[in-house]
This record gives C-alpha cells, sequence and structure tokens, in this order.
C-alpha cells in the first residue's frame, strides 16, 4: 500500500506541476523515480519532522499540492503543533502520508505503534482522515486527494494486505462503502479491519448470522448519514479499529448514535487504554486484543445473546 | 548571577543609547494606543520591534495593500507572534486594513487577535504565536518562488528567546544547506525572555557563530537606528548562495524608560490608566 501510495505521488505529480513531495529520512530509494524525474518537487528533508511539516506548510500556503511523509507517529505526535496551526489553521493542501498506521510496526514496540492517530488528528478542525485498506481503494482515493481543500491525514497500513475493496463499489474522500447486507450485525470498519470483518461475517453466515459491513475508509469527515441508515436496521452495531477505543472510529460512532439519538446496541472493538507492547506481528497482537476476525465474530454472538 | 556576554553587552549599550525619531514615537504612542484600548498585550515585546518593521515596511518589502495575495510580493512572517501590535500598525499605516480595527484589538469578534492569523488578517503571511514555527514556513516560501523563478523574497522575524525552539535550528540546517539566499531571517535581540535575561535562562551566545556554522551570511546591526537597519536589509541577500541573517540588537520596551529591560512590562494582562498615561508621556 505504501509502494503504491507513493508510485501514485509520482503519478499525479508527472501531470500536475504543483505536486510537490518531502521525505523526512526515507528508506533507501524511496520514490527515486520522483527525484530523478522531477528534482526540483522533490525534497528529502533528514530527521526534522516539524521543519518538514513547517515547510510544507510555507509550499502549500504559495498554492502548491504538498505530499508529506513518514512514520505516522513521527508527524501525529512529533510534530502536532505544527499540523495544528500550519497546516490545520491554514488549511493547507498538504498530504500526511503516515507509514505504519495501527499496529503495523507491533515489533518495535511502543514508540512506533500509531494507535492514538485517528484521534489526534480527527479532533483538529479542517484535517481530513483518510485509512485505505488495500492498494486498490488508495489507487482509488490518491486522485481525489489532490484538489481536496485542507489538509489530509492519509494512514497507511503494512503492505501487501489482501485485496478486498472491490472496483463497483465507488470510492469518494467522505463516503462510507456498505460491503455486505445484514440485519444481525452491522460491523463497521476503517483501514485494514474490512479484511478482518470480512472473514468474520463469511464464518458468521455459516452459523447462521447475517451480518453486514459498513467500511468507512474516511474516518472524518465521518458518513453519518449512511452509518445511521445501516445501523438502524441491524441489531447491533460492531466497530473494529487498530485504534486506541478513546477517540478513534468507535468513538466517532458513539458520538453519531449520541448526538442523532439512535437507540443501538454499540460494541467497540480496539486497544484498551494501555501501550500493547507484546512485540511478534500485527496480526498477533491485533488477535490478542480481539481485533481480528475471531474477535469480532465472538462479539457478535456474545452480544446477540 | 551570569551576565551579558562582552559582544553582546556593547551592542546593547548603542541599542540602548539610539535616539529614536518623531516617526518612531508616533509608532509607538499607536502601539499604545492599541495595548491601552485592549487593556493587555506584550508591551517590551512590542516597543523592541518598531524600527525593524518600520525599516521594512517603509523601504525594503515589495508589497501590495490593494492585492494582499499579489503573487509577486516579498513575505514577511512574524514569527514572534507575540509582538504583533506594531505590525497591525504598520499594516493599517499601509492599508491593508481600516486603522478603526486598531481600537477593537483582541476585542470579542474584531479582527485582531494577540497574535496574528493569516486567514482573518489581509497582510499577515503565516498565522503565528506558538514559536519556533515561522522560519519553516518561511522556507517553504522561499523554495516555492525560487521553483517558480519568481524573485520573492521572505523575511521571518523571531525573537530571541524563541531561538531556544529546536525547530528553528531544524529550519536554519536545511536552509542553510539548501543555500536558499531569498531567506531572510530577522532576529529581534532585545536580551530578554519572559523569564530572564536570555543569557541566563538559556544562554543564546555566541549567536552569530551558531548561524555561520548552518551556513547563514550573517549581518549585526544597531536594532534601533533606521539608517543602518536599512543599509543592511537592502544588502539581501548579505552572499550570494547563503540565506541571510540579521541580529539585530534591540532593547526590550524600547522608548519607555520604566519598561526598557523591564520584565514586568513583557506581558500586561492589566494596563492602567496611569500606566498608559505614564507610556505616553515617555513616548511625547
Amino acid at each position: 500500500m505504501r509502494k503504491k501510495c507513493l508510485n501514485m505521488v509520482y503519478e499525479l505529480a508527472r501531470e500536475n506541476e504543483s505536486i510537490c513531495f518531502i521525505g523526512s529520512d526515507l528508506g533507501f530509494r524511496t520514490l527515486e523515480e520522483f527525484q530523478r524525474d522531477m528534482p526540483g518537487r522533490f525534497f528529502m528533508e533528514g530527521i526534522s519532522e516539524a521543519n518538514v511539516v513547517g515547510m510544507a506548510a510555507g509550499l502549500a500556503l504559495d498554492g502548491r499540492v504538498v505530499y508529506a511523509n513518514t512514520i505516522a507517529t513521527f508527524f501525529t505526535r512529533r510534530a502536532l503543533d505544527q499540523i495544528v496551526i500550519d497546516l490545520c489553521q491554514h488549511k493547507v493542501r498538504v498530504r500526511l502520508i503516515g507509514n505504519g498506521g495501527g499496529l503495523v510496526y507491533a515489533p518495535l514496540g511502543s514508540t512506533h505503534l500509531a494507535i492514538e492517530d485517528i484521534a489526534l488528528m480527527r479532533c483538529l478542525p479542517n484535517m481530513t482522515v483518510v485509512c485505505p485498506c488495500d492498494e486498490k481503494e488508495m489507487e482509488r482515493f490518491m486522485p481525489q486527494s489532490v484538489d481536496w481543500p485542507g489538509p489530509i491525514y492519509i494512514r497507511l497500513a503494512k503492505g501487501f494486505d489482501p485485496v478486498v475493496s472491490r472496483e463497483d463499489l465507488a470510492f469518494a474522500i467522505g463516503r462510507g462503502i456498505p460491503f455486505r447486507e445484514g440485519g444481525d450485525a452491522l460491523i463497521v470498519t476503517t483501514g485494514v479491519t474490512l479484511q478482518q470483518a470480512l472473514a468474520a461475517a463469511q464464518e458468521l453466515e455459516a452459523e447462521g448470522l447475517a451480518a453486514g459491513i459498513l467500511h468507512l475508509p474516511t474516518v472524518k469527515p465521518l458518513d453519518v448519514e449512511m452509518l445511521l441508515d445501516l445501523s438502524a436496521r441491524a441489531r447491533i452495531v460492531v466497530t473494529v479499529e487498530e485504534h486506541t477505543l478513546m477517540g478513534g472510529l468507535g468513538g466517532a460512532v458513539a458520538e453519531a448514535f449520541a448526538d442523532n439519538g439512535l437507540p443501538r446496541r454499540l460494541v467497540r472493538l480496539g486497544i484498551p487504554d494501555i501501550f500493547p507492547d507484546f512485540y511478534g506481528t500485527q496480526l498477533e497482537v491485533m488477535g490478542r486484543l480481539g481485533i481480528d476476525a475471531r474477535g469480532i465474530r465472538e462479539a457478535v454472538i456474545r452480544n446477540l445473546d | 548571577m551570569k551576565s551579558m556576554r562582552d559582544c553582546a553587552k556593547i551592542w546593547h549599550e548603542q541599542a540602548m543609547n539610539a535616539v529614536l525619531d518623531e516617526r518612531s514615537l508616533g509608532l509607538r504612542r499607536e502601539a499604545v494606543r492599541v495595548l491601552e484600548c485592549a487593556e493587555r498585550g506584550h508591551v517590551g515585546a512590542s516597543l523592541s520591534l518598531v524600527e525593524i518593521l518600520r525599516v521594512l515596511y517603509d523601504h525594503i518589502l515589495r508589497y501590495d495593500p490593494k492585492r494582499p495575495d499579489w503573487p509577486g510580493r516579498d513575505r514577511c512572517i512574524l514569527s514572534k507572534g507575540h509582538g504583533c501590535v506594531p505590525l497591525y500598525v504598520m499594516l493599517a499605516e499601509k492599508g491593508f486594513f481600516p486603522a478603526e480595527e486598531l481600537s477593537r484589538f483582541c476585542r470579542h469578534g474584531g479582527l485582531l487577535g494577540g497574535h496574528p492569523d493569516a486567514t482573518k488578517v489581509p497582510g499577515i503571511e503565516a498565522s503565528t504565536g506558538s514559536l519556533g514555527h515561522g522560519l519553516s514556513v518561511g522556507l517553504g516560501m522561499a523554495v516555492s518562488a525560487r521553483m517558480d523563478n519568481r524573485d520573492s523574497r521572505v523575511f521571518v522575524i523571531l525573537g530571541d528567546g524563541e531561538c531556544n525552539e529546536g525547530s528553528v535550528w531544524e529550519a536554519c540546517m536545511s536552509a542553510g544547506v539548501k543555500g536558499q539566499d531569498n531567506l531572510s531571517l530577522v532576529v529581534d535581540y532585545n536580551k530578554y525572555q519572559s523569564y530572564d535575561a536570555t543569557c541566563r535562562v538559556l544562554d543564546l551566545e555566541p549567536l552569530a557563530d551558531k548561524f555561520v556554522s548552518f551556513g547563514w551570511a550573517v549581518q549585526e546591526v544597531n536594532g534601533h537606528d533606521v539608517g543602518a537597519l536599512r543599509e543592511v536589509f537592502s544588502r539581501v541577500p548579505l552572499e550570494p548562495g547563503r540565506p541571510s541573517a540579521f541580529i539585530c540588537h534591540t532593547v526590550k520596551g524600547k522608548g519607555v524608560a520604566c519598561a526598557e529591560n523591564n520584565l514586568e512590562w513583557h506581558h500586561k494582562s492589566r494596563i492602567s490608566c496611569e500606566q498608559a498615561q505614564d507610556l505616553y508621556r515617555a513616548l511625547a
């Protein structure tokens, strides 16, 4: 997904001279074709996230569209003040591409886990938060990112995630994508929890339970209309996110229910208020925390009783 | 107690001795009037900035108040956003917005807040207030101008206390490596920050050497000497292929004896009528 995203930046930049790229200290040969073909619009600024974000704002205040890339937490935590003031307050077209959203860096420990990034970005005025589920969804999203007003936080998954998104289900920033119908439970996902939800829904179907899936690749602005519409038709709603339970997808859904008076049983699956520094793989930690297919299935069955 | 290093002390004495002409006194009176309207504000940090802003807006910067977004303009960012009052005075005088707005400084529903907001105020290039942001934003603007082969220049005004921020040095390193000679940094080196003298909080010296080692061309100047400021600013870039750093030696509270070098006047959240009258008398 990361490679696809960066390749898309290159492709888009070839067609649009206002597009620039800034990296911090990315991997060897990252986007070397961009540097080769458009050296004047390619910047590798070093391990200086505050300067990366500020400089991106300066370029964007001058009318450019800037894609900036580093590890997710180094944007959302290290450069938060720059994101708030330089990007959000100015409402500039800077797209922060955050590597390793969620538990991708599980083996590296808590310094690298981006498990509060959605909450931090979601509460900032003018910020848009997009978490694609696979490289095909990324491909559909990226062209729309160019002209979208204001900054965007793009949460990347690990890469080589199974492709489950569908061409026939159109992608639009701010719009939910209904993947499955089913009246017993509505599973609400963002990012790669869609893959887990699809597997869980299949297992549930084999057990005679119909679980629908609403995928929300855009966590902000949230497609409240579609969420409420589908939620009203399900007995329970289960949100699944690779993120702390505070302020992320589940929080956003709970807010929408509360604000609109929807009396629906809501179960939120995510990371509790801990540093989940268990190491191992992303999937192992997700399994341990119950945010995988098995955890979703069990949560649905438990809460339908 | 640690005191100012000799090199800085000599400059500071010169800045103390600088005589203010009628225009400088008038700009300060107007700044005091604005502060008095709001009954609050950063007095000392505003008064040290007056000549820097006056020279930039009277003689150096290219801009069109009728077209604040004219692409060919020079950009000026007040990174020490708490010194916004004299900037507002200057922008109003030049016609960026009606002067009546000055009377509503910090008032509910007014245009002008206690820190500059680029989304509201014509002529403000970047919102500032949280220190250490302006130089990176200015660097981005300077890079952008170069990409378009525009001869726009960018000036970023920093406080001396602001130079404590690590992000300032991230931007300094980047601009130095790039040889960004359409970018200028202006330090309002008034020798005091909120808590105490900069030499006692986190000494910046040797400041000029720091910028030189980061690849900048450096010029020190008496920040209240209008002629000297005009002369050095008009030499931008100081050296082709290097960004320019102007270390402007100033006096916090300059022009009002009771406020000069007086930390009581860094920020006032209640400026009484009597205090305002004292300020006017000193600036008469």
